[in-house]
């Protein structure tokens, strides 16, 4: 896949004391990501054209994509799916970077969202509501042991704009 | 277009008065912001300074304060370089949620080119990510100054 065509549209950077292995860990396993990301799995094949997925607490598969780049400790990119009927045709695929990068004794997380197409803010408002919750609940748990609750309310300004464009959500 | 600001929003588990404090009392501000002293009496019109090595590096006024839910300030830095630069205006906003505080940070106001805004876009989010260690963990965190690559910096 040709990503150089893709723009970011959210990125969002975060310190956390820890090291490159745990976090990378924690961005790449089922059972660290159930904690942190409202439950639900990541399940990645760590190797380029590899399956990234993202399962509900039922089961069901919420995102699917697959691994664009593998850095192993320092980059991995995929595509970032959502199965919602429609959404790849109208929106395009959506695609997820995360940098991971040593300073001093702390490190540096970056995520970028990108789109090969401009994106309305009201289908981003999504993206920009989601991450740092769910990264917030990343970084307590790799500082304090614990994990965010974040009860959060459903992404009603990109559900109405997702419905508007004829893209079948929950 | 989309105007020239940077938006941040984190969870922190604490309480907003606790949330309050930490980023009005130059005590804490110093331990999650490099040494950095918060400088102000919190009244609406009153003088607001940063502090750092001895020295003021960046000067306001406070346009909105109702504790422990918003505050706002005017912020100009008093380099040489950014003397041209109109001040820009920064506001927290802090709200329960659940057992956490949500906290959105916005920095605008900013000229279009702005390279205040380039700086601030890279120091708020190590500054923010230190202040949630303080308050969850109670050690804030040691970001090497050099890491932002911010211009001029070091």
């Amino acid at each position: 896949m040709d990503i150089s065509q893709f723009k970011p549209a959210i990125v969002y950077t975060i310190y956390i004391a820890s090291t490159p292995e745990r976090v990378w860990e924690a961005l790449t396993s089922a059972e660290f990501s159930r904690k942190y990301f409202s439950g639900n799995a990541v399940e990645v094949d760590l190797k380029v054209g590899g399956a990234f997925v993202v399962r509900t607490p039922d089961g069901s598969v919420h995102i699917s994509g697959e691994v664009i780049e593998c850095d192993p400790l320092r980059k991995l990119t995929v595509t970032f799916n959502v199965n919602w009927p429609a959404l790849i045709e109208k929106l395009g695929p959506t695609l997820v970077t995360y940098e991971i990068e040593p300073v001093g004794d702390v490190v540096k997380l970056t995520l970028i969202q990108s789109h090969d197409r401009q994106i309305d803010d009201d289908i981003l408002s999504g993206g920009r509501q989601g991450w740092p919750a769910i990264l917030s609940s990343l970084k307590s748990l790799l500082e304090t042991g614990e994990p965010l609750v974040i009860k959060m309310e459903p992404p009603r300004r990109m559900l109405e704009a997702l419905k508007k464009l004829g893209i079948g959500t929950p | 277009m989309a105007k020239p600001e940077f938006v941040y929003v984190t969870y922190i588990e604490t309480t907003p008065e606790k949330l309050w404090d930490a980023l009005t009392s130059s005590e804490f501000s110093e331990r999650y912001w490099w040494g950095t002293k918060v400088l102000s009496n919190w009244t609406v019109g009153s003088p607001f300074a940063l502090e750092w090595r001895g020295q003021v590096t960046d000067t306001g006024v406070i346009v909105e304060a109702d504790p422990p839910r918003l505050l706002s300030y005017t912020w100009s830095n008093a380099s040489e370089e950014f003397r041209n630069e109109r001040p820009s205006r920064v506001t927290f906003v802090l709200e329960p949620y659940g057992k956490l505080v949500k906290l959105t940070l916005t920095h605008e106001d900013f000229e279009p080119g702005s390279k205040m805004l380039e700086g601030i876009s890279k120091g708020w989010p190590a500054i923010m990510s230190s202040l949630k260690s303080m308050l969850e963990s109670g050690q804030a965190l040691d970001v090497p100054l050099t890491a932002l690559k911010i211009e001029g910096v070091e």
